[in-house]
Formats: C-alpha cells, structure tokens, sequence
C-alpha cells in the first residue's frame, strides 16, 4: 500500500468561463490549492473537494448549470458525485 | 427543495438523478425467441461473475440529450479556433520548427488509438448486458470518433507546410515504432469485454493518460501552438468522462462479486504495465521534443502516478485491490526512461518518420538539473559523443535491427532495475522456442497468455523475413539496398525521416522565421 497522502483534484481550462468557477471552489474549500499552468489550472485538495451551484451563482449573479461544466473539464480525479447542485469529489479510504 | 418551471409553475423538474433513472433504465428487454446468454455471448467467459447490471451508474448522470448540447458546444469552439489557427498561420507561431515532431509522432502514434478505441467501445456497448454502461460505452465510442476526427483536421494545417504527417494510416499499421501503441489496443480490442474496459477504461484513461494529456498539452499551450491545445482540450473534457467510466467500472466489478477481485488485479497488473511502456514517448516528448518545458517525465510521473495513482490505489484497498505489480521499477526508472528513449530514436532516425536530434547544450544542462543523479553519470557524456561525432562528419546511425520485445514491441533497450548500465532481457520458452522480453512486466503478462503474444506481428521480424517490401521487390537484385525498401513501403518520402538539422523542415523554419544564415532557396526545395 503507498504512504501518500490521498489528495483529490480537478483540472478546468484557463478562460473566463471557469474564474468563477474556481473563485466558487477556494471559497467552499479552504484547503485547496490552486496551481496554475499554461492553459490549464489544477486544483487539488486532501480527501474531498467541493463544487457547488449556488456559490457560482453567488458570485456570477446568475443562474449556473452544473452540467456546464464539462465544456471546460481537463481532468479529475476521486470517486465522483455530481447533482444538479453540487459536484463532489472524494476518496473514502 | 421543490422546483417549478415557467411554463407550468407548479409541476416539478426532474432532479438530475431522476432524469438520469428514467432516461437510462428499462430501455432494454428480456429476449424471448434468443435466449440472452446468446444474445451477449461474451460475458460470460472472462469468469467475471454480475449479479445486477442496475447497480452500474455514471456518476455524472450524463443523458444522451444533454450529451449532444454539449458536444455540439464543444465542437463549435473547436472549430472557431481552428479557422483563425488556419488563416493567421498559426503553424509560424510555435516556439521551433523541432517542436512540429511532437505533432507528427502524436498524429501517427496517438491519433490511429483514438479510432482504435471508437472501435473498441462500438463492441463494449453491444457486448454488455446493462443498460447503464451501453450507453457510457456509446457515447465514448462517439467521442473516439470525434477525437481522431479533430485531431486529423487540426494538424492537416501542419501537413501543409511540414513533413512526416502525409499517409499517417499508412504509416500507423506499418512503421517499426508504431506497432507500439498499435498492438497495445488490439491487444485490448481482442481481449473479452470486462479486460477491454479495465485495460482502457481503468489502467489507461483513470491511471495513465493524465501524463499525455495534462503535461503535454500544456507545453503545447507553452510552445504557442494554439491548435494543439484546443483539440487537446477539446478532447480532453471528453477523457475526463472517460476516466469517470473507468473508476466507475472498476468499482462495478468488485462490488458484484469478491470471485471478481483476483481477475481484476490481474488486469490492473498486466494494464498498467502495458500501459507505462507505451507512455515511453511521452517520457521523451516531454524532455527532449518540446523546446520550452513546463515540467519533466519524472515530476509527471511523481504527480500522476506516485501521488495521484497512490490515493487511487488506497481507495480501492477497501475491495482488497493493491497498488500495481512493478511499479517500483517504474519510479525507479523515472530517472532513466526518456533518455533511453531519445538515444534509441537518435539511433534509428533513418527509419523514424519524424526528425531527431542531439540534444542542445540548453536541454542538456535541463536534464541534468532534473536528473541529478543520472543524467551527467551515465547519459550526457553518451550525447556529447554523439556530438561530436557529427562535429567530424561521422554522424553515428545504427543500422543494425534492435531485438523487440514479444509483448510491448519496444526495443529491448531499457536498464536493469537495480542497474542502470545492463541492458534488460528476459527469457521465456513456449513450445520449444525462445521468446524475449523486455522486463518483468512484460514477461510476465507472455507466461500468462503465451499463446496470445506468440502471434505478435514484430516489424523487426517482419522485415528480416521480407514481409515489409512493396509487393515485386525482388530481394536478390544486384544492389538491393534493404533499408531504402523498407522506406518505400513505409511511404517514406524525402525529409520524412533523418535528423533535423539540415533537414527541408528546418531549412523552411529557418526561412519563413527569417532566421536563416545564407541563401535558404538553395537548401529548402
């Protein structure tokens, strides 16, 4: 078994449809870091991650399709939950 | 919390996961004149046990109506930026003309799997007897198609102007290196459909192809080439899906029954080995082809597989699965693979159909900067030969036809484990005849299957028995120069193969840069 550290990531395109989407992200989950590469922004965090509509929304002031995410997805990894609300991202073990 | 619509303000919306339930559950049927074993006769046989196909869900709850809206988004983006990457010539803004070679290998190395595996996914989704994963393997099969589509489209602009990319089906199902990554997903497409989908579903796209994916195409993204990127992203919104399948899958299978857990490791083992040899190009796209680097085989390694693959991996221990056969030896070589690599394609750029190089000074010092403890002690003297060999007009080209390995077709030219100046072979016998491989890995998954690998069409071999001439060659002319045949059949033209420097593709870099130091007409014809 390996000794690292379970961290869980999710991997979005560097454009103006996902900043608000990240700024959603580092707001609901204080403990993820954010890096960012050319084109691409990686944010990974230990054990569990959070992605939820009505922060978007928040911060956008409209109204946020989750799903519409995907258009700017590169990678993620965790076992995954989406709703309409909120996408999660988690190992459990 | 209730939902109301504006069309009718009191009749609720379905929540995504009722969408998801109603548009993807009893779609299919108990068939009554055809018993269902024969219906789908491959589940059966892999000795995977599935007591409910019900309990597979995709955990994006992706239906097929909101698959087309966002496809369609997905494709009109694409296609916006390739029209402006075409008429800005965007082919001049990349960082050097030696960055196009990352294209050509990726357009004949890459670009065939991802039909491979439109192929392959056509078959999953007929084969298997759920609702739930049909669908997923339908809309993958669909983005496959949609992958090597863009891709062909997106560097048809390169072919315009560089060499190496004409024929690259041609070249795909014939050239020496190429069968690497060919027969790594026949191999898949001919197992059943359970080892298919954990071979590259699982291993493939959930473990390993963030390392061609995320590294590259940022450095793509680093090197200006602005076409790469998008369909790489394009593409790789589509893997993240992909991926999803695959951990989906995996957990599937060793939910349904614990008599499913010792196959499936077995799979993991054998996949993930496969899988890492095939990434040997990555390995040195990543440190020796793009000019401007974003970050080294060995720190991708560390991020994607040690970290990434070790939490994976820990999650999955709750199943009893653990951590992938000989991935110690993978990390291990983490320091040596990529040079392994670019010394072989140095070796053999007579018969590559892109163009190699000895390393800059620049690239050097970067390798020994990201290598510390390998790089200076056992590598760069080795390029500094090279150098200065061609430095005298004795440029060293190898022309005699490395042994390949029986299982991943790779020359057998990487390291002992324990010792980085041994080359590795391995020994098996089937049948009262001797088979090689290159690592344990690899032998390993021949003892395992042997009557499978023996079929191996190796192009090494092929060659040596006359199969890779153009049909009327006659052999025993006076004068027959084998190599120059081989060429001829792989549709090899001038400036296809051999080194860059003095190559027309960089004889017209030069030019179209306005960098070239005399006359570039007489050189760039």
């Amino acid at each position: 078994m390996s000794q690292v550290k379970s961290t869980v990531f999710l991997a979005l395109q560097t454009n103006d449809d996902t900043r608000p989407i990240i700024e959603a992200i580092e707001r609901d989950n204080p403990h993820a870091v954010v890096n960012r590469f050319p084109a691409m922004v990686k944010i990974d965090a230990p054990g569990r991650l959070v992605l939820r509509r009505e922060t978007v929304e928040e911060i956008i002031g409209m109204d946020f399709d989750l799903q519409s995410f995907h258009i700017n997805l590169v990678s993620l990894s965790g076992n995954i939950d989406e709703t309409e609300d909120e996408l999660v991202l988690e190992w459990k073990q | 919390m209730e939902k109301t619509t504006a069309a009718n303000p009191t009749a609720k919306k379905l929540s995504l996961k009722e969408k998801y339930a109603q548009m993807t559950r009893g779609l299919g049927w108990e068939t009554t004149y055809q018993p269902m074993d024969k219906v789908f006769d491959q589940v059966k046989f892999e000795g995977i046990r599935i007591h409910d196909w019900d309990k597979w869900e995709d955990p994006f709850r992706l239906t097929m109506d909101a698959y087309w809206k966002y496809q369609a988004e997905k494709e009109r983006k694409l296609y916006a930026i390739i029209d402006a990457f075409q008429q800005n010539n965007g082919h001049l803004n990349v960082s050097d003309g030696r960055y196009i070679n990352t294209l050509k290998l990726f357009l004949t190395g890459i670009s065939p799997e991802e039909y491979s595996a439109h192929r392959m996914f056509a078959m999953l989704g007929r084969q298997f007897a759920g609702v739930g994963p049909q669908i997923a393997a339908q809309m993958q099969s669909i983005d496959e198609l949609r992958h090597a589509q863009t891709q062909v489209h997106t560097i048809s602009q390169y072919n315009k102007y560089f060499n190496g990319m004409h024929d690259f089906r041609h070249m795909h199902d014939r050239v020496w290196y190429l069968s690497v990554p060919k027969s790594y997903f026949e191999d898949a497409m001919t197992a059943g459909p359970f080892e298919g989908i954990v071979a590259i579903s699982f291993s493939f796209e959930y473990v390993l192809t963030n390392l061609i994916f995320m590294p590259f195409m940022s450095a793509a993204a680093y090197n200006g080439d602005m076409a790469t990127v998008t369909f790489g992203f394009s593409a790789q919104s589509d893997e993240a899906r992909h991926m999803t399948l695959g951990i989906e899958s995996i957990k599937f299978l060793l939910e349904q029954d614990p008599a499913n857990v010792p196959i499936v490791q077995r799979w993991i083992d054998k996949w993930f080995w496969r899988g890492y040899r095939l990434l040997t190009l990555v390995s040195m796209m990543l440190d020796f082809m793009v000019p401007k680097k974003v970050m080294s085989w060995k720190e991708a390694w560390e991020i994607y597989f040690v970290q990434n693959g070790g939490s994976l991996f820990n999650d999955l221990g709750r199943y009893g699965i653990r951590m992938p056969k000989y991935w110690e030896q993978t990390v291990s070589a983490a320091d040596r693979l990529s040079s392994e690599a670019w010394n072989t394609f140095y070796n053999y750029s007579a018969a590559a159909n892109f163009n190699p190089w000895c390393p800059t000074e620049e690239n050097m010092d970067w390798m020994s900067q990201k290598y510390p403890g390998t790089f200076d002690k056992y590598y760069r003297p080795r390029f500094e030969y090279y150098r200065e060999q061609e430095q005298q007009g004795k440029r060293f080209y190898n022309t005699t036809l490395p042994m390949l390995c029986q299982c991943c077709q790779i020359p057998l030219v990487f390291s002992e484990p324990d010792d980085p100046t041994k080359t590795c072979y391995r020994e098996s016998e089937y049948n009262g005849d001797k088979y090689h491989t290159c690592s344990d890995g690899c032998k390993d998954i021949f003892d395992h299957e042997p009557e499978k690998y023996v079929q191996s069409w190796l192009p090494v071999h092929q060659i040596y028995q006359g199969n890779c001439f153009e049909p009327g060659t006659d052999p025993t002319a006076p004068g027959f120069d084998p190599l120059a045949a081989v060429l001829k059949y792989y549709h090899f033209g001038p400036g296809d193969n051999m080194d860059y420097v003095g190559s027309p593709d960089e004889a017209n870099w030069l030019k179209w840069k306005g960098l070239a130091k005399e006359d570039p007409t007489k050189k760039a014809a």
